[in-house]
């Protein structure tokens, strides 16, 4: 259990550094320039609108390939968070972006459903996973995705993804 | 009525002006008759994991999904437009840092509107599939 005096400061920085660590080390989030809101132990995905990610100009409509690779980011991260959650909390292990070899590796993506169930708009789009399996080998997560009602998602997926092996 | 070479013409043009396929580079290799093959390099920026150079996984969602795309709206029965219902996409190995990826995919059953798809996505080991997806698709006429 994690001390009950630690400065309030001192936990909010651990846990920026370490969500901060996982999501800088991934040049493909950058590009499509993917964020994180953390509240506790609890992450939204934000995907801000750009041009580059329409897939449909007539309408217009984000591309389908950026949804699902936006619900794909989201379930990888909320997965690797959970993980690692209790060493972060115990003080097991420190990531940091600047130490090389500090942050455990990502799970693998086995396969990956998306169900598509608006169009997606062109505006910023949020997304939120919940692992609803996780073993010591696979593990399961659903996501959802969603622009300006929680309730009008956009679209949701199931994906397996394989743990990274100590 | 355009004749297929006319409307394989207009697709490739149509499908390389879409500007999620332009930021990833996408190439229209073949496409007619419910098929397509489309192509992308290999680039920094599209890296999922710094310690191997592969690719993300999303990024093989984005071809895949484009090329199931461009296979349905070149299909013989004419759909005005199509989107995608729902895409299952298996990842059976890493594609290789650096090279080309290049799915194929095809329209195997069309009905009035619904189109149901099957694709693959290789590197520059043609043997060894990096992905494989499945997915249903509308039809609009």
């Amino acid at each position: 259990m994690a001390d009950r005096n630690e400065p309030l400061h001192q936990i909010k920085s651990r846990r920026d550094s370490a969500l901060h660590a996982m999501v800088s080390g991934v040049p493909y989030m950058s590009w499509l320039g993917i964020r994180f809101d953390r509240r506790g132990d609890e992450l939204t995905a934000i995907l801000p609108y750009d041009e580059k990610l329409i897939g449909n100009p007539m309408l217009p409509a984000l591309h389908g390939g950026v949804t699902a690779a936006f619900l794909e980011v989201t379930a990888i991260i909320e997965l690797g968070w959970a993980a690692m959650w209790e060493d972060l909390e115990s003080g097991r292990i420190a990531p940091d972006a600047a130490v090389e070899g500090s942050l455990p590796r990502l799970p693998k993506t086995i396969d990956f459903t998306v169900d598509y169930l608006r169009s997606g708009l062109p505006r910023d789009a949020y997304a939120r996973a919940r692992v609803v399996r996780s073993g010591r080998r696979y593990a399961s997560v659903h996501v959802e995705a969603w622009q300006d009602n929680r309730a009008r998602l956009i679209a949701q997926a199931t994906g397996h993804f394989l743990m990274p092996q100590p | 009525m355009t004749d297929p070479e006319d409307h394989a013409r207009i697709a490739k043009q149509f499908i390389e002006a879409i500007p999620h396929a332009r930021a990833l580079g996408m190439r229209v290799d073949e496409i007619g008759a419910g098929r397509a093959v489309i192509s992308m390099p290999w680039a920094e920026h599209l890296v999922g994991d710094p310690r191997t150079g592969v690719i993300h996984g999303g990024v093989v969602s984005a071809l895949m999904d484009t090329c199931c795309g461009a296979a349905v709206m070149v299909h013989p029965t004419n759909p005005r437009s199509t989107a995608t219902i729902d895409l299952r996409i298996d990842y059976m190995r890493a594609a290789t840092p650096g090279q080309r990826i290049t799915a194929r995919a095809e329209c195997y059953h069309m009905t009035r509107s619904v189109a149901f798809l099957r694709a693959t996505a290789l590197d520059e080991d043609e043997e060894n599939p990096v992905a494989a997806a499945t997915g249903a698709f509308t039809a609009e006429r």
